[in-house]
């Protein structure tokens, strides 16, 4: 028995094998138990562990680094709010207080029923929209506290689930060829193409 | 008057609703830059980036070109795309992900081939859930169009491209904490010397790291020749560039023009880029490169947009954002939120960043806040000045990458420009603006 599902099982070993390393696969996987329980739980690093080549301890201390990533429970959507410098100079604090009473929760704290996690974001690069925000990554462009209101509102009854699906970034658009191929053969493949170029310039150069 | 007629390089198709189709980019001429550079030499591909002058569109300004050819003499092994675009009020690459992915991959393609590379890794920001779908969907097709994988449009060429997401961590943008991040590792800049990828990057081997924007320029450029885009702009800055303009005006937006022929006031104030400012307010300041470069007054709004031009007046054009702070602007609050930003990222590897920034956001914090003293003012500098010592630009280093050193520039113009804003946040006990 695994921790990801099956589908994620073998999604996963794909992932690591894109790679030249395995421990290159560490932030895609750690998006990928992400997306399967809305966290990074310690059974999806021990498996993260074990497909990378690492030990628990390092699978931790890498996604403890990276903001995206939460080792503890969080709402089902988490939505942020920007306040750097283009949203600040659009309203974004007031925004985001407008937020925290909305959503009953405050920054960095989730609503009573599970479903919101509210969070200050730093500059989300989206900054003609201001103040951004986005749920779960997604930019949803409410920059009004009404349009916030009617986001929410949305996201309560479930009207965009399409355009915000659960955790993680990964899971809409999967790769679908080109998976790696023997870089020895590849290197072949480079030694000979480069002899044939020399020998196209050398007949050129005559 | 802002000069418009230059040819849109990059943002061509973004006219278009479906702009990031593989139908749409093949109707409009796509992958006919890849097909032409299969038909050179790999070092004549190079030689056209080379003649094209294009200077790095992520924020150093570096030439392409010899990024490249610092490589030549020995095999380059990885090619890796920087889209960690997180350097706040910048949205360029942001818009070229979503709006053209396969002009991005193909811009990948083209350079991977010049540089004779056959494993290319495009790593995007986590917070781009969109674009990482884009540019995923785009390799996709581009693998079931011929243009990527084993032999590529029937060549000898063959290329791997795998898109790597990030996980917010502004400092991944530097480009050896992003190789860490490709590596599986938190994102730690790496110890200098050596100073560049190309020696020892992606597991230890020769690597070229280089911005969105700068691949998106290459199937341009190979269709069109290097001089084309060299005649284009002026001085050292060749071409078009994106510049993403935000803030206080009333048309913010990303804006293709042609570098030094316009200044910041036509981007500023030209009805078809900026539109002006807000409500016609007068401008406080600018900040001309995102936030790690220096402010400049209104007196300088009719400086070129161009590299070395905005280098000669103490600041940077960095990665083509700018910010407008209008009359009724807090520069204290904006100040505040600048640092505060920067003591969230820092990464916490050197202690003049890591303790710096903090005791910058604390003393920042109680200036706006209430609780500010006098003396403040001129701490703040004397910090500044142990962060990067002699407060000059560029700044000196003290920390293993450029972020610690970057900290100072808002402080420092901030306090230049408007020390009587800090004084009267002392005397009213907070902000007077609240």
């Amino acid at each position: 028995m695994t921790h990801f599902r099956t589908d994620l099982r073998q999604r996963a070993v794909e992932l690591v094998s894109l790679y030249p390393r395995a421990r290159s696969a560490m932030l895609p996987l750690l998006h990928l138990a992400q997306e399967q329980d809305g966290y990074v739980t310690d059974d999806a690093m021990a498996e993260i562990a074990e497909l990378t080549g690492t030990t628990p301890a390092e699978v931790r201390g890498t996604a403890a680094f990276y903001d995206m990533f939460h080792l503890e429970p969080v709402g089902k959507y988490v939505v942020g709010v920007c306040t750097n410098i283009a949203c600040l100079l659009a309203g974004g604090e007031d925004l985001l207080a407008h937020a925290s009473a909305t959503l009953g929760c405050s920054v960095g704290g989730t609503s009573a029923d599970g479903l919101f996690t509210l969070e200050e974001t730093e500059c989300l690069a989206d900054c003609n929209i201001a103040p951004v925000v986005q749920v779960n990554h997604r930019y949803v462009r409410t920059t009004t506290p009404e349009l916030f209101d009617a986001l929410v509102d949305d996201l309560r009854h479930g009207r965009l689930d399409h355009d915000v699906p659960p955790h993680g970034t990964l899971i809409r658009i999967r790769r679908s060829g080109g998976l790696r191929v023997d870089p020895e053969e590849l290197a072949g493949e480079r030694a000979e193409a480069r002899a044939a170029r020399e020998a196209r310039a050398a007949t050129e150069a005559k | 008057m802002a000069f418009l007629d230059s040819p849109k390089i990059v943002s061509s198709r973004a006219k278009f609703a479906d702009s990031h189709t593989l139908a749409r980019y093949l109707e409009t001429g796509g992958y006919e830059g890849l097909r032409k550079a299969l038909t050179m030499f790999p070092e004549q591909v190079a030689a056209e980036v080379d003649a094209a002058s294009l200077l790095g569109r992520g924020g150093a300004g570096f030439p392409a070109g010899r990024k490249w050819s610092m490589l030549r003499k020995s095999p380059v092994s990885y090619l890796v795309v920087n889209g960690d675009e997180s350097e706040p009020a910048t949205f360029k690459d942001h818009y070229l992900v979503e709006r053209d992915p396969h002009q991005l991959v193909e811009g990948v393609i083209i350079a991977a081939y010049a540089l004779q590379v056959t494993q290319a890794f495009i790593y995007l920001r986590g917070e781009f859930a969109l674009g990482l779908e884009r540019v995923q969907q785009a390799i996709n097709e581009a693998y079931e169009h011929g243009a990527l994988g084993r032999k590529i449009f029937g060549s000898s060429f063959s290329l791997d491209l795998v898109v790597h997401p990030g996980a917010g961590a502004y400092i991944c943008g530097e480009e050896t904490a992003l190789i860490e991040a490709l590596e599986g590792k938190r994102g730690f800049p790496r110890i200098k010397p050596p100073f560049f990828p190309a020696v020892t990057g992606l597991y230890g081997e020769p690597t070229v790291v280089n911005n969105v924007e700068t691949m998106s320029n290459m199937p341009w450029i190979v269709l069109n020749g290097g001089a084309a885009f060299a005649a284009l702009g002026g001085g050292r800055s060749a071409g078009t560039r994106l510049f993403a303009l935000s803030g206080r005006v009333r048309n913010p937006g990303v804006f293709e023009i042609e570098m030094v022929k316009n200044t910041f006031r036509d981007l500023i104030y030209d009805p078809q880029l900026g539109g002006g400012v807000i409500d016609d307010r007068a401008i406080k300041a600018i900040i001309p490169g995102g936030v790690s470069a220096p402010w400049f007054g209104p007196e300088l709004l009719d400086l070129p947009l161009g590299q070395d031009e905005v280098a000669e007046k103490g600041s940077m054009l960095g990665s083509g954002s700018i910010v407008v702070m209008d009359e009724t602007t807090c520069v204290v609050r904006a100040t505040w939120r600048i640092i505060k930003f920067f003591s969230r990222e820092s990464c916490g590897q050197c202690t003049p960043c890591r303790e710096g920034s903090g005791w910058l956001e604390r003393i920042m914090y109680r200036l706006e806040h209430g609780g500010g003293r006098i003396e403040d003012v001129d701490l703040l500098l004397d910090l500044c000045d142990n962060i990067a010592p002699g407060l000059t630009w560029p700044p000196q280093q003290t920390t293993i990458c450029v972020l610690g050193p970057s900290m100072p520039s808002s402080i420092n113009a901030a306090i230049s420009m408007f020390r009587d804003d800090f004084y009267a946040h002392v005397q009213h006990g907070g902000c007077p603006h609240d």
